[in-house]
């Protein structure tokens, strides 16, 4: 039953055929079976979610259905470890973030917290402290990530939904590469509050879902305005359903010049020449159009981001929780040694880097200077909506890489979010849905739809449209 | 050299909390007393995932602080993190603002009666308005407690509202930075912004000052002093480290940029930290929290500036005829000036009623230990029917010191209710004091005769004795009165 | 608008700040690791940004205030809870000397 889709298993809930608990038991079974080869999870709690089943009420727009949840986000009275040494053992929710309230008034049970890159500092789930997720295609590759652990049990059907956090792609990534459905929504539709900030200006909460459908019950439960999050947006919120099944005849679709590049692996560029074939079948009308400052994007995105978090991470230290160095002989020792055994290499890095770009003498020339960069690639993007509806590329470059083999590199392991980082510098909503297979060996490939800000609905439609239409969806790991 | 011989450049850095109900960036409660980690969540605690929020009151208070010290207001104001490491700072960055504050320029008026009591006669810039760079809004931090062995940390304090009010260095002596503090005080209390008392660390202040030889000199080495708890305080450290770097500048020691604790028991400061323990706070916008408009919020405060303690002072004079050192000591306190106000307003002798408020209201109020807003034992009006007794010949000024007002304190009960119970009213009733003066007449001759033959002092023993016949019910204007009429 | 300057990372210094200890081996790989993508960050360079705005916020928003009203607070013991160190109400670290 763990493979069912969220709108599947609702009809079988409401119709009496399955009853909450038994849903449950049967995710739990399926975790307990399964993860032992993927370690999507670093933790569950079945007693509270079993617990949430026998209260659940299936009329709510979500009643009774287990989500995972990424573990980066607060869900209270779990333990929260954003794949950290920091916080691993160490830390409990006091808290609910606005997305679990928001689930749970939906119905829906919190199930499990997913692995992911350390602080979601990554693109592969390597950099999680607590053990790296395997793609559920082929178990010696990666999952992509941050959210690398949610996308995996979507995939190998060891949950039926998860939410995940994006800051650079880290929803769209892993989804393509472990073969489901990714989808960020505009910065400010989905209230923050609660989840650890990775880069304030650029993080934003989404649902990993197996079908289009999927995302879009989990999105209707998820958006709107939070009073606790001042950058959420006070705007209505649709019903995202009543999107889906809609005729995208006569739609334009941009085909950025600057993302059909060399070094896009040959099989991802063919099934993404497919997938603007088949929207192109289905009415819609490509269109090239060119985002001037698409290379500048990776460089810019590093400097914003580290900055921010440089500053966001500074509250893990020790003093009111998480991991404290052993016998510290002062306060001085007492952080340095907290935060040297509590972090891991990338998240260090990462410190480093935005602590350097904000350090006295280089704030002008480095966080300035990429903030002037973001009003440019955001520009990108409002002049290219002027001609086009929505923007198609690949989600990622390659298909996914064995576990290790870009490790040595960070620079080379940046990269590999070119085509996912411009869309949260603009604030704007993307999706990522399957369009394909590799040949050998078989592995995911994902096709990337962008709308402008609050334009969710219209990556609903489009990436409905051409997953009704196309097989990929129904494919699943073995 | 001696000391005299070098100028001395002040700049007060001050933090005043803001009477608001909930904390700056969270609905926390803010107060004293409260069991420790009481007043606390996610917010201020620097939770993981926690985010801040902009509490409206803050804002709009310290825009009204803005208006009621002449600021402009740039037209964007924004948040920024100031990031250091520090543990009763939970999120180890501290949201202020930086380059865009609320208020800039502006300026706090010295009024006299706000300097030292023994250099009021002798004020070197008199009705002098000290300038300032800038007013922001900020946060505070827990409160550590140092034990031998560990320190620990409360975090209720975390979050509270601060305003910070950057002077120019445009202070010369301790002396105006003890009238600055006072002068800050009493506008900021006027405008029900902060409680601002030092004592209870509602109002902190650090003193930046150099000393150098000449205008034309720049500015000598910055010594920064902390740890100062009251006006009394700065303007002894600000003593001691004129005299200090002086001695050591005359010495021919130069002084380098540090900060210095000053221990008031000792009266002496010691270095904290040199220079190269400075910080590199890598300021940048915070990304939670969005830009204000200032210009509306300025308009909808401007309808709340209250009347200054200067302004009303000029009313006081000239509406109720008090002196101007009266009128200035009446409006240095809001509830002092309100309860005056009240007592003044429809009195036959105001000036009468000011030095009944200055002297036996606050004197009584000072052996009990009560503030004036607090006490409820003579109400305005009751202090104002005391006064019109004793203006219009019921009862003599003795009396109402003596016997009247000290029941009014202690009872409750209006001036007139004590009279008629103690039977005080003065007799005026010219056929039944006649007969007295008569009496004393002819029982005191000589003195009569005194009298009568030019010497009119005398009467003055005459009038005692018809004060005793009568049961010191007589009034003794009337009395004496009668009696020089009789001995013409 | 400065140029950066050239290579001039100062792990030693940055890493203080961060209040993070590295060991030399870390100082070395860590700190050719940033060079590299320093390098790579000083392409900004190469675009002319005078006269565009800084993007600070991803939302163009104003004026998102509270009112001042008291939330209940979540209590000493969840205040205390994840504490690796505390006395019954307080949050104990080792000696803070001012």
């Amino acid at each position: 039953m763990s493979s069912l889709t969220l709108a599947d298993a609702q009809e079988q809930l409401r119709s009496g055929s399955l009853t909450p608990r038994a849903l449950t038991e049967s995710i739990i079974a399926a975790i307990e079976a399964g993860d032992g080869k993927i370690r999507g999870y670093n933790s569950f709690d079945a007693e509270a979610a079993l617990a949430a089943a026998d209260t659940a009420d299936v009329s709510l727009p979500l009643g009774g259905l287990p989500i995972a949840i990424k573990d980066i986000i607060n869900v209270k009275g779990e333990a929260l470890t954003c794949s950290s040494k920091i916080l691993e053992g160490t830390f409990t929710s006091p808290y609910d973030a606005t997305v679990i309230a928001k689930l749970r008034a939906a119905g829906a049970i919190p199930l499990g917290r997913t692995n992911m890159d350390e602080f979601a500092m990554g693109s592969s789930t390597e950099n999680s402290a607590l053990g790296t997720t395997k793609n559920p295609w082929d178990t010696s590759r990666i999952p992509g990530g941050s959210s690398g652990g949610s996308a995996a049990v979507v995939s190998a059907d060891l949950a039926l939904a998860a939410l995940g956090t994006d800051t650079g792609g880290s929803i769209r990534q892993p989804a393509a590469l472990c073969g489901c459905v990714g989808l960020k929504p505009t910065y400010g539709r989905v209230s923050r509050y609660g989840a650890v900030a990775f880069a304030s200006s650029l993080d934003q909460i989404g649902p990993m879902t197996k079908t289009v459908r999927d995302s879009a019950m989990l999105l209707n439960a998820i958006s709107g305005h939070d009073a606790m999050d001042s950058t959420s947006l006070d705007e209505a919120v649709p019903d995202f359903t009543a999107a889906l099944g809609k005729e995208i005849k006569g739609m334009k679709i941009g085909l950025p010049k600057e993302y059909f590049i060399d070094g896009i692996d040959p099989e991802v560029r063919a099934a993404t020449e497919a997938a603007v074939k088949q929207l192109e079948s289905l009415g819609a009308e490509p269109v090239e159009i060119s985002l001037p400052h698409t290379e500048y994007a990776t460089a810019t995105y590093y400097v914003i981001a580290t900055a921010e978090a440089s500053s966001n991470l500074a509250r893990f230290e020790g003093v009111r929780y998480g991991h404290r160095a052993d016998a510290p002989k002062d306060l001085s020792d007492h952080y340095m040694r907290t935060r040297a055994e509590g972090f891991g290499a990338e998240v260090k890095r990462r410190i480093l880097l935005g602590t350097y770009v904000l350090s006295s003498g280089y704030y002008d020339a480095y966080y300035i200077r990429a903030q002037k960069v973001r009003t440019l690639i955001r520009q990108d993007f409002s002049e290219a909506f002027q001609k086009v509806d929505a923007i198609l590329s690949p989600t990622s470059p390659v298909p996914a890489f064995g576990i290790g083999e870009r490790c040595d590199d960070p620079l080379q392991m940046y990269l590999a979010d070119i085509f996912t980082i411009a869309t949260n510098l603009a604030g704007i909503c993307g999706i990522s849905v399957p369009c394909g297979f590799t040949k050998e060996p078989k592995l995911p490939i994902g096709l990337q739809i962008l709308a402008p800000s609050m334009q969710e609905e219209r990556l609903i439609s489009i990436a409905d449209a051409y997953e009704q239409s196309t097989p990929w969806h129904k494919e699943r790991p073995c | 050299m001696p000391a005299s011989d070098y100028i001395v450049t002040i700049g007060l850095e001050v933090h005043a909390q803001l009477t608001t109900q909930s904390k700056m960036y969270c609905g926390c409660k803010v107060g004293y007393g409260a069991p420790p980690n009481s007043q606390t969540c996610p917010v201020c605690l620097g939770m993981p995932g926690a985010m801040p929020t902009l509490n409206e009151a803050a804002i709009e208070k310290t825009v009204l602080t803005g208006l009621m010290l002449g600021c402009e207001n740039p037209e964007i104001s924004k948040w920024d993190r100031k990031n250091y490491f520090y543990p009763d700072m939970p999120k180890n960055y501290q949201l202020t603002q930086f380059d865009l504050p609320l208020c800039e320029h502006g300026s706090v008026p010295l009024y006299d009666h706000c300097y030292p009591k023994d250099v009021q006669k002798d004020i070197p810039r008199p009705g002098y308005a000290v300038k300032l760079t800038r007013i922001h809004l900020e946060e505070d931090v827990g409160k550590s407690t140092h034990h031998e062995k560990n320190t620990t940390i409360d975090f209720n304090r975390a979050g509270t509202p601060l305003m910070e009010i950057v002077s120019d260095p445009d202070i010369r002596t301790g002396e105006e930075a003890f009238a600055y503090l006072n002068s800050l005080r009493q506008i900021l209390i006027a405008g029900g912004v902060s409680d601002a008392d030092m004592e209870k660390g509602q109002m902190r202040c650090d003193v930046n000052i150099s000393l150098r030889k000449t205008e034309e000199e720049p500015l000598g080495a910055k010594i920064e002093l902390k740890n100062l708890n009251s006006p009394a305080a700065v303007r002894r450290a600000i003593h001691y480290e004129i005299d200090r770097q002086s001695t050591e500048l005359d010495a021919g020691t130069p002084q380098v940029q540090c900060t210095r604790r000053w221990d008031d028991d000792l009266g002496e400061s010691t270095v904290m930290r040199s220079k190269e323990d400075a910080h590199d706070y890598r300021y940048f916008p915070e990304p939670d929290l969005l830009p204000i408009r200032t210009a509306p919020i300025v308009e909808a405060m401007k309808k709340l500036v209250p009347e200054l303690p200067h302004e009303k002072s000029q009313r006081f004079v000239t509406d109720f005829g008090v002196t101007e050192y009266d009128a200035s000591v009446l409006s240095s306190d809001k509830h002092l000036a309100t309860y005056f106000e009240q007592a003044a307003t429809g009195a036959k002798n105001t000036k009468l009623v000011a030095n009944w408020v200055l002297n036996d209201l606050l004197s009584a109020l000072k052996e009990s230990f009560t503030e004036i807003q607090d006490s409820t034992q003579v109400p305005a009006e009751n202090l104002r029917a005391l006064v019109d007794l004793i203006e219009s010949g019921k009862i003599s000024g003795k009396q109402a010191k003596n016997d009247v007002f000290p029941a009014m304190l202690e009872t409750g009960k209006t001036a007139g209710d004590i009279v008629k119970e103690k039977g005080l009213e003065q007799v005026s009733d010219t056929g039944a004091l006649e007969a007295f003066c008569d009496q004393v007449i002819q029982e005191n001759e000589a003195i009569a005769a005194d009298v009568r033959s030019g010497n009119e002092k005398a009467a003055n023993a005459l009038v005692g004795r018809v004060m005793k016949l009568s049961k010191g019910q007589a009034n003794p204007k009337v009395v004496i009165g009668i009696l020089l009429e009789k001995l013409k | 608008m400065a140029a950066a300057p050239e290579s001039d990372l100062d792990i030693r210094y940055v890493a203080d700040l961060a209040r993070i200890t590295l060991t030399d081996e870390e100082a070395d790989t860590l700190g050719g690791q940033l060079e590299k993508i320093i390098s790579y960050v000083k392409q900004l360079e190469a675009l002319d940004v005078s006269g565009i705005e800084p993007t600070a916020h991803a939302t163009p928003l104003f004026d998102i205030v509270r009112e001042d009203t008291v939330k209940p607070s979540i209590g000493v013991d969840a205040t205390l809870a994840n504490a690796p160190q505390k006395t019954t109400d307080q949050f104990l670290v080792t000696k803070v000397v001012e």
